[in-house]
Formats: C-alpha cells, structure tokens, sequence
C-alpha cells in the first residue's frame, strides 16, 4: 500500500492521529480553551437567559474560531523541528496529498471535538432547542475551511519569532465569511427561519477551499523549507 | 505557419526577453524611475490641485448632505485605490512568484504601505462622513467592514514580510498571501455585504433610466480627476518607494556601493 498517492495519504493521516492519540493532552487543550471561552461571557456580559440566548450563536462560533487557530501551531510545527517535514517534502508523492492528510487529521482532532462539544455549551448559553442542528451541521461544514485556511497560515509562519500572533493576524480576516455564515445558520434557526441558504455557503466554501487549499498549504511550506 | 513563421516568433520573444532584461534590472530601473518621479510628481500636483479646488470650492453642495459631501472627493478615490493597490500588490506578486523577477517582488513589498495608508484614508474620512450623515462615527455598515478587513489583510502581508529575514523567503511568503487574499477579498465583500447594508449603493454604476450617470456632471467630472490623481500620486510614490527598496536590496553590489560613495 505503500507505493500509491492514496496509500501515501493513509500513511500520513494515520501517523498523524496516533501522534495525537499518544499526546492526549495537545488534544484537550483547544477544547477546554473552547470551553472555557464560552463560559466567560456570561460572567462578563450578563446571566439573563434572554441575552445569552441572542448573544450564543456568535460566542459560539468565535469561541471555535480562536480555538482552531490556537491548535494550528501544532499542526507543522513540531515535523519541522524533528526534519519530518522536510522528508516529506522530498517524498515522490504531491506535498499537496500528504499536506491534506495533514490538514484532515487536524481537523479530526480539534474540529470534530469542538462540533460534538458545542451542544454542551449551547445548553449552557440558553440556546433555543431548534437552532441545535444548524449549529452542529454549520460547525460541522465550517471548521474544516477553518482547518484548511488555517493550514496555509501554519505553512507560511513555519519557524518564524513570535509565530503564534502573526499567524493570526494572517488567519482570522480570512475566517470572517466562515464566522458570518456559520453564526448566521444558527441565528436564522433560533429565530425559527429556515438556516439551509446559510449551510449551502459553508458548503460552498468547504468546496472551494477543499480545491484550492492544499495546493496553497502545499507552495507555502516548499516556501518555508527552501 | 511555416518555418519562417517560427523563427519570426522566437526572434519577437528573444526581443521581448532583452527588454525585459534591460528594462526590468533593478540597475536599470533606478535611473529610469529616477527619471520618471519629478514628472509624476508635478502631474500629480497639478490634477490634485485642480481636482481639490473643483471638489471643495466649485462643486455644488448636496441637497441632502449639504457641504458634507465634498467628503467624497477623498474618500471615493482612496477607497478605490485601497481595492486597486491590493490588485497589483497580488499582480506583482504572481509575477514574482512565478517568473522569479526582483522587480515584482519588490514592487509588491512597496505596494502594501501604499495600499494601507489609502485603506486607512478610506477609513478615516469614512468615519468622518458617517458622523454627520449617519449620525455616528462607525456603522457597521458592509463596505466599511471589509475596507477594516482589508485594512487587516494588508496589516498581515506586511506583518508577514517583516518576521522574516530572509528577502527571498519574505517576498515569496507575501506573494502567496497576496493571492490566497485575491481568492478571498471578493468573498468577504459579499459575505459582508449579506450580512448588512446600510451604506448607499455604488453612484456610478447606479445609472437612471434615461441612461444618464446618477451622479451630476459638476460633481463626477471633479471627482474622476481625483481619481485619476490618486493613481498618479500612487505611481509617483511607488516609484520612490522601489527606489529605496532597490538600493536596500542591492546594497551588496557593486553599483550601488559606487552610487552611494560621497
């Protein structure tokens, strides 16, 4: 299995899961930093049910934004240390496959947590039962473009001082579209309209960014290497 | 297409690599630039000067907005160039990025400063035009929004450039954000223009039934001349910026060293 681009791309993704299944804690860090985020504006705003319940789409959706882009530094940074990144580099298959492995199993580990963690929280911040599926559905298309997008980020800051706030002022303007859609679904939901114009963008953009990302994640670290 | 056909074709891009050679060396180029600025410069001054004097003095006051409306004269003109700059900052960019020319990475490098200080101009008068007429200083209008994004966007790129040391890497890394920015700057306008509009339609694609421009001969032909002077002062002034860049980058070489020598 080893000598095919799929075989190449399984390779990588289950490396990087078992590196993540073995380091648990990398992975709790971004949910408990989710989490945590959430349950500070009603501390900081107000505990009145009516206002968290306008308020929660938006927390939500900004709490998994800065969340995701917290975890982008693990996602080359420690391969670019040890050499790994460079070996895959040389590699004959495409560094856009291998860097899509890469990005998907960022996104199983910190995406896909955060989508199946949000119901939680949007429990705790009053909202409205019906806008449950717009949320997880949106979060669901919506963090894996933030994964994607993310990932050119991580690529073009590999090793540069102060790393983790450059990456993002490079990142979040680009994640705008995703917090004004994904927060939008939820907020037509909630207000009993029907979020699927909403969700069909996300989906949208997932496509978009499936066609174009990798190939970017792919330019930006042969940048970084060289 | 015979045989001679393709010897006249290859003698054309020989011709069109020469003058590229030529033209684009940054040795060249200094002196040709040099050249170039006090030109530009005096047109800038003169189609600023009457541009301003037609928008602030000759212009008729708005029937609705009153004198607040000479505002526009700056503030149209430097949110255009604001998208503008970004275009050639992402153009020059690709160029270097793909044809590895010097002068396109530098020039995408003097671009950004340029292009933030137009977005921040657009911000600025924006806020200062929204007072009067909105009644607050910042709406969180769509098209104010994605000036601000673009004003982040523009933030990063040089942000980006200036973390890394190494000038190749740096200009490569800026090109590639400059277009993974391209892809996304018409996403963000109508991401953000779905999500909330409060500012008034473009004028002058808002053309009336008759097939005249909404917007008055006596206020679009000043307001053109902005434009127009706007685009030169940004060529004048990114011609001084290559300049330096081009002294900054070279400062190694020979030539530079003998151009600096008291």
């Amino acid at each position: 299995m080893s000598g095919s681009l799929t075989g190449a791309f399984l390779c990588v993704l289950r490396r990087d899961l078992l590196l993540a299944a073995r380091k648990p804690a990398d992975v709790a860090t971004p949910l408990v930093f989710f989490a945590i985020v959430a349950s500070l504006f009603p501390l900081g705003v107000s505990p009145e049910p009516a206002i968290l319940r306008t308020l929660a789409p938006g927390v939500l959706w900004v709490a998994a934004l800065l969340a995701t882009m917290l975890s982008l530094n693990r996602l080359f940074a420690a391969d670019h240390a040890d050499g790994t990144l460079e070996l895959l580099a040389l590699s004959p298959q495409p560094l856009a496959a291998l860097a899509a492995a890469k990005t998907l199993a960022h996104w199983l580990t910190t995406g896909l947590p955060l989508v199946l963690l949000s119901p939680l929280l949007a429990t705790q911040l009053y909202l409205p039962q019906e806008a449950f599926g717009a949320l997880l559905l949106g979060l669901l298309l919506g963090t894996p473009v933030l994964s994607l997008i993310g990932a050119v980020g991580a690529a073009l800051t590999l090793g540069l001082r102060g790393g983790g706030v450059l990456l993002s002022l490079l990142v979040l303007p680009l994640y705008t579209p995703i917090l004004i859609f994904g927060a939008g679904a939820v907020t037509a939901a909630a207000a009993g309209l029907d979020p699927e114009a909403y969700l069909s963008l996300l989906g949208a953009f997932l496509a978009v960014a499936l066609g174009f990302a990798p190939w970017a994640t792919a330019a930006a670290l042969r940048i970084s290497l060289d | 297409m015979g045989h001679g056909g393709g010897i006249a074709h290859i003698a054309r891009l020989t011709a069109l690599f020469q003058f590229l050679h030529k033209y684009a060396s940054p040795r060249y180029f200094y002196g040709f630039a040099g050249r170039l600025i006090p030109w530009l410069a005096g047109l800038t001054a003169l189609l600023l000067g009457w541009g301003l004097y037609q928008g602030l003095f000759v212009a008729p006051p708005d029937y609705q907005q009153g004198e607040s409306v000479r505002i526009m004269f700056i503030h149209v003109p430097a949110a255009w160039m604001s998208m503008f700059v970004y275009m050639v900052l992402a153009g020059a960019g690709a160029v270097g990025l793909i044809w590895n020319l010097k002068l396109a990475e530098m020039t995408a490098t003097a671009c950004a400063p340029i292009g933030a200080s137009f977005t921040f101009l657009a911000l600025v008068t924006g806020s200062l035009w929204g007072k009067p007429m909105w009644g607050t200083w910042w709406a969180w209008d769509a098209r104010l929004t994605s000036e601000l994004i673009l004003f982040f966007l523009y933030l990063g790129f040089m942000a980006l450039q200036a973390a890394i040391d190494d000038t190749k890497r740096a200009a490569r890394a800026g090109a590639l954000l400059a277009l993974v920015g391209v892809v996304n700057i018409p996403i963000i306008h109508f991401s953000v223009q779905w999500w909330n509009t409060l500012h008034q339609p473009a004028s002058l694609s808002a053309i009336n039934k008759i097939g005249a421009p909404a917007i008055h001969p006596s206020l679009l032909v000043p307001l053109l001349v902005m434009a127009v002077a706007f685009t030169v002062f940004f060529a004048t002034v990114l011609l001084m910026r290559l300049r330096a860049e081009i002294l900054h980058r070279e400062r190694y070489t020979t030539w530079v060293t003998e151009l600096v020598k008291p």
